[in-house]
């Protein structure tokens, strides 16, 4: 070839990057890697090891031990050990580790972003300017956190053990998204990489060897889904962080039910990418190429619906398909590369099958007939055209280069159909007029939003899901936050020991009847800002501490719960009113409480409470306190990057289930349904079924002062029946759980249909006596954070 | 040329150029709906450079074909004859013939000189028999804030000297103030004054306040007639940038899809290394396709950049950084 050949078509040629210093690492490191445990390097155990693959080629790279629950035991055990001594060192000595890593990714930047592109196939362009640079940039980040933690974070200890379990599309920088805020916090961390891509974690090994970080604060066991599974479940385990597949973290969320393990799951998702008319459309098709062609499409967040509106989509979709003409597909180390090898062959499979399904269905995928190489692991990148939301592709994650592209009318349209999904993780909005972009963004439901931009991550933006796409964040203040715990004790209180007798039929007559001369009272159940009977047509006796029939309280049940449901689900205005609108009504809860003390002390009595006054009293700060809180859980601004407006807002559940305390019957249910209709959700509670006298009362308070119907639902009866009702309900977004510890586990196993958060408290809890930093996280758990970016500029 | 294995140069490639962009009857609407996002704009543009990469004998071939595509440019107010003569020699032998020979590459020349409208017979008669176009800044460049018909003459004087290509400069005043009738009427009559000369219409982007501005004012550049679009003067307080760049062949192409008529691109000021003109041809390539890199529809206008273009070309035939001194100036 001659200068004169290539003047002719001016074409790129090979670019390269240079293999050469992974495969001597490989060849030192033949015939095979261990785990990392204990800051010793295991030897490789050939039995049962598994192999790690070039998936542009299909070459084998090496061969992986595969952890054992020996090695899991061996790996928890040293984590242990490290743990106390770890946690105990000053702030600035775990800061100056931290920043000790930050500076030795960087050190190894291009020998880490090549083994990376080795491993995954992802192009060497991103590895080298995306994923590295946000490695070491999560490591510095946290650097600052770990400093500054006993003055940012007062009042907060770390978990303990986290037991770490990372995907294949990001190993190192999931890697350190897991280990950077874990260390930070004071915690000691087991981490299994994914077996599609272990080897940055094992390069990641040696680097915490080589910067002298303490022996057990990081160990890596490699291995697979079994080997992931026994971690996880290990007993010695106190906090787990998943991010992989929302198949592995349902599975995750039961194994762990019941157990107290703190738990984030960062799970799938099928983001919108949302093209208002107004746009650029140049840049938004842009975005689709930072979006569904980032790693192959492999990305969680990737936007993989594209939502045109109508009177752009024409042009929209006629600049994608040009754009799509210019990717480049091969050579993952090549630094002309747009579009690397997919994972795996199982893989390619699982989006080939999806494709398939796609065409099947009448979809039509187009794509720009670039030829593909022929060994290993290739996806063309492709868009089906025309799609509607009940097709296949428009629903399920793909996860591969492959978009489906549909049209709205309207903003509200838009952003029916950007909800329109069992997923939250994120969504791209892509306009130019800030009303629109900003309205769209305050009604999509996802746990990061993009403006005009997509795919973005910074350590200081936090990054997590919303409904199925999981719980928890990574990154900023929240992200630290889930890595620390509540120090102190918490106060408790002796549990209340009386069974409730559930049976539909007549008390026996040794049981006593009412105490003459009563009006009978048979409390009915409040739905939707009404007393209805109880689809069961059953009540149940509500007895005093001396066994005495003092009324009757209605037996809620599945038809009940249902009903409560819907009613909350009519009542989503409440999330849109301003935090002072909800501040008044909470307020004049309040005012209408301290009007009828007599009534509800007098519930409180036949109860069996010792000193109804002053729980009322309490209780009464308890509402205005609560409800002054109502606009004062800000938001804020992140420091991420430069010319980014980037938000962090609170923003409600939507429709929670609460399990209320045993005993203390008014002020442990008024503090959590306060709590959260203050900051804009909905409640159904099942109250203390002993104490259901003072829910009759809370009911006729909320009709006297202003709540709106479906807010506040309560469904009185036996929590252990209602209780999964509510967990298993798909239209219920989280579930607060302050009752039986027994009936914990059931919930959280119940509740993985949908992935909603189980919050639990525990038991014997004194909701009288809680101390302001608990209080304070009661009030904040109401709400989780939406992460919105603003880049701007004129 | 070919037929010796030497490069085809093109000598004439820039004088031979077709007015391939006839105007079009004004038209608003894309004016209306031109949104610009900066940032959007500013993160493709800053991965033109990342995405694509060119190296070897891949590279040594790009830096060629950057050297045809330059306007070796003097446009500074101490210009005299004879400086414009040392710098049209330069534009015949831009590389030293060694250098050219060792790459394989005969006759090499840059894509046109320029200089100032009363520079244009030194720089005609210095070229004479070269084939290579002048070009002529006009229109009280740079500022264009002289009255039209004199702006008209001195287009109509620079084109008799013998400029075979006219860079006029909008009046920046219309463009901000949106008054886009007024500019496209003005546009209109230079081109009509160039007569068969190319016109190049600078939109001083550096003066427009948005990339919206940018893509607003191109397109009514274009639609007025004008055969190339420029970025800059090399005298405001910005230059040829990226961003600006993408926005205004976003523009450029989106007339060439309304028109079916084709307009050249045109980066000047600030341009200066290698690198740059790496990335520039990257940019053509990735969004306008590799005709779009040929030298009647892409130049870059330029000083030092060639110099820089040299140096690198010699290392490459070397393997020995170079020094500047070794290498003759313009």
């Amino acid at each position: 070839m001659t200068i004169h050949d290539i003047l002719a078509d001016m074409g790129y040629g090979a670019a390269p990057e240079s293999a050469a210093p992974v495969a001597a690492w490989l060849a030192e490191r033949a015939p095979g890697i261990g785990h990392f445990i204990g800051g010793a390097f295991w030897a490789f155990t050939p039995d049962a090891a598994f192999v790690t693959e070039n998936p542009a080629s299909g070459a084998p790279l090496i061969a992986v031990s595969r952890g054992t629950a020996a090695d899991v035991d061996r790996a928890v055990a040293a984590a242990r050990t490290a743990f106390p001594g770890w946690a105990a060192r000053p702030p600035a000595e775990r800061a100056r580790h931290l920043y000790a890593l930050a500076r030795a990714v960087q050190k190894h930047e291009r020998f880490l972003a090549v083994l990376e592109t080795t491993d995954t196939g992802k192009p060497i362009r991103e590895s080298r300017d995306i994923d590295l640079p946000l490695v070491a940039r999560h490591f510095h980040y946290h650097a600052g956190w770990a400093a500054a933690l006993p003055m940012e974070f007062p009042g907060h200890a770390p978990h303990g053990v986290c037991a770490q379990v990372t995907p294949w599309n990001f190993p190192l920088l999931m890697l350190a998204w897991k280990i950077a805020p874990a260390l930070a916090a004071g915690n000691t961390v087991v981490l299994k990489p994914a077996e599609q891509s272990p080897l940055t974690a094992a390069a990641f090994a040696e680097i915490c060897a080589e910067v002298g970080l303490p022996p057990g604060v990081v160990n890596i066991v490699q291995g697979d889904g079994d080997t992931g599974a026994a971690l996880v479940a290990h007993p010695g385990v106190d906090k787990v962080a998943f991010t992989g597949s929302t198949t592995v973290g349902r599975a995750i969320r039961v194994a762990l039910a019941g157990s107290g393990k703190a738990l984030t799951l960062e799970l799938g998702g099928k983001s919108p990418f949302i093209v208002f008319e107004g746009a650029d459309l140049d840049a938004a098709v842009e975005g689709v190429v930072d979006g569904i062609w980032l790693n192959q499409g492999q990305v969680c967040c990737a936007g993989s619906r594209l939502l045109v509106q109508e009177s752009v989509a024409d042009a929209f979709t006629a600049r994608l398909m040009r754009r799509m003409e210019t990717l480049r597909v091969g050579d993952p180390l090549d630094k002309s590369t747009d579009i690397g090898a997919i994972i795996s062959a199982e893989q390619l499979a699982r989006i080939r099958g999806l494709i398939d399904t796609g065409l099947a269905e009448g979809g039509a995928l187009a794509t720009a007939g670039n030829p593909l190489p022929g060994s290993g692991h290739w996806c063309e990148p492709g868009i089906f055209t025309g799609a509607s939301p009940a097709a296949t592709v428009a629903q399920v994650e793909i996860f591969g280069p492959v978009a489906a592209l549909m049209t709205f009318r309207t903003l509200d349209e838009g952003v029916e159909m950007a909800n329109n999904t069992a997923y939250g993780l994120a969504a791209s909005v892509w306009s130019q007029d800030v009303d629109t972009a900003l309205d769209a963004a305050a009604r999509i439901r996802a746990g990061v939003v993009w403006i005009n931009g997509t795919n973005m991550l910074d350590a200081a933006a936090p990054f997590g899901g919303m409904r199925e796409s999981g719980f928890g964040r990574e990154g900023g203040r929240a992200g630290m936050a889930a890595y620390l715990r509540s120090d102190g004790a918490a106060p408790t209180r002796p549990l209340p020991q009386r069974a409730v007798d559930y049976a539909p039929a007549p008390a026996p007559a040794t049981q006593g009847g009412n105490r003459p001369p009563g009006i009978d009272r048979t409390l009915k159940l409040y739905i939707g800002g009404k007393q209805v009977r109880p689809d069961g047509g059953a009540s149940y006796a509500l007895r005093g501490p001396d066994g005495a029939r003092i009324g009757a309280a209605a037996t809620g049940g599945r038809k009940d719960i249902r009903n409560a449901v819907e009613a909350a689900r009519k009542a989503a205005g409440w999330a849109a009113l301003s935090g002072h609108a909800r501040a008044q009504i909470v307020h004049f809860m309040a005012e209408n409480m301290a009007q009828r003390r007599d009534q509800f002390a007098a519930s409180l009595a036949a109860g069996g409470c010792d000193d109804p006054a002053a729980e009322i009293e309490a209780t009464l700060d308890r509402l205005m306190l609560i409800g002054g809180m109502a606009d004062k859980l800000d938001g804020g601004v992140q420091s991420a990057r430069a010319r980014h407006m980037t938000l962090t807002v609170n923003e409600p559940w939507g429709i929670t289930g609460l399990i209320c305390p045993l005993g203390q019957p008014l002020i442990g249910m008024v503090t959590l349904i306060a709590g959260l209709i203050a900051q804009g959700n909905r409640v159904i509670a099942v109250p203390d079924p002993a104490q259901a006298l003072v829910a009759g009362d809370l009911a006729q308070l909320c009709d006297s002062s202003d709540v709106p119907g479906g807010v506040v639902n309560l469904i009185t009866g036996d929590p252990a029946v209602l209780g999964p009702v509510l967990a298993a309900h798909d239209d219920v977004d989280a579930l607060w759980h302050a009752g039986d510890a027994a009936l914990l586990a059931r919930l959280e196993t119940e509740a993985v249909g949908n992935l909603k958060p189980v919050r639990a408290h525990p038991a014997a809890l004194d909701w009288a006596a809680l101390p302001m930093p608990m209080l304070r996280s009661v009030i904040a758990d109401a709400v989780q954070t939406k992460t919105i970016w603003l880049p701007y500029g004129g | 040329m070919a037929d010796n294995g030497g490069v085809s140069t093109g000598p004439g490639q820039g004088g031979a150029l077709t007015r391939a962009n006839p105007p079009v009857p004004l038209d608003l609407r894309p004016v209306a709906h031109a949104a610009v996002n900066r940032s959007a704009t500013e993160r493709r543009a800053a991965q033109i450079g990342t995405r694509r990469s060119v190296k070897g004998l891949h590279q040594a071939a790009w830096l060629v074909h950057a050297i045809r595509c330059i306007d070796l440019t003097t446009l500074a107010g101490d210009d005299t004859a004879d400086r414009v003569r040392r710098l049209c020699a330069k534009a015949r032998q831009p590389v030293r013939p060694d250098i050219q020979a060792a790459l394989g590459v005969q006759g090499l020349t840059t894509g046109a000189v320029c200089v100032y409208p009363t520079m244009v017979p030194h720089a005609v008669a210095a070229l004479d028999g070269s084939g290579i176009p002048v070009a002529s800044v006009a229109t009280g460049f740079p500022a264009g804030l002289t009255p039209l018909p004199l702006r008209l003459a001195e287009i109509r004087w620079a084109v008799e000297q013998g400029a075979a290509e006219i860079d006029i400069v909008i009046t920046r005043e219309l463009a901000l103030r949106g008054d886009w009738p007024a500019l496209y009427d003005e546009i209109a009559a230079m081109r009509e004054a160039c007569g068969t000369a190319h016109m190049k219409a600078i939109l001083a982007t550096g003066d427009l306040g948005t990339l919206t501005t940018v893509h607003r004012a191109a397109t009514v550049a274009m639609q007025a007639g004008a055969d190339f679009i420029k970025t800059s003067t090399g005298k405001e307080p910005q230059n040829a940038t990226l961003p600006v760049a993408l926005t205004m062949i976003r523009a450029l192409r989106d007339h060439q899809d309304a028109t079916g008529h084709v307009v050249g691109f045109k980066p000047a000021g600030g341009l200066r290394t290698a690198k740059e003109a790496m990335v520039w041809l990257s940019l053509i390539r990735e969004e306008l396709g590799p005709r779009a890199m040929q030298p009647d529809l892409f130049r870059i206008g330029a000083s030092s950049m060639l110099g820089d273009i040299e140096r690198q070309l010699e290392h490459f035939v070397t393997g020995r950084y170079a020094a500047q001194s070794h290498h003759p100036m313009g």
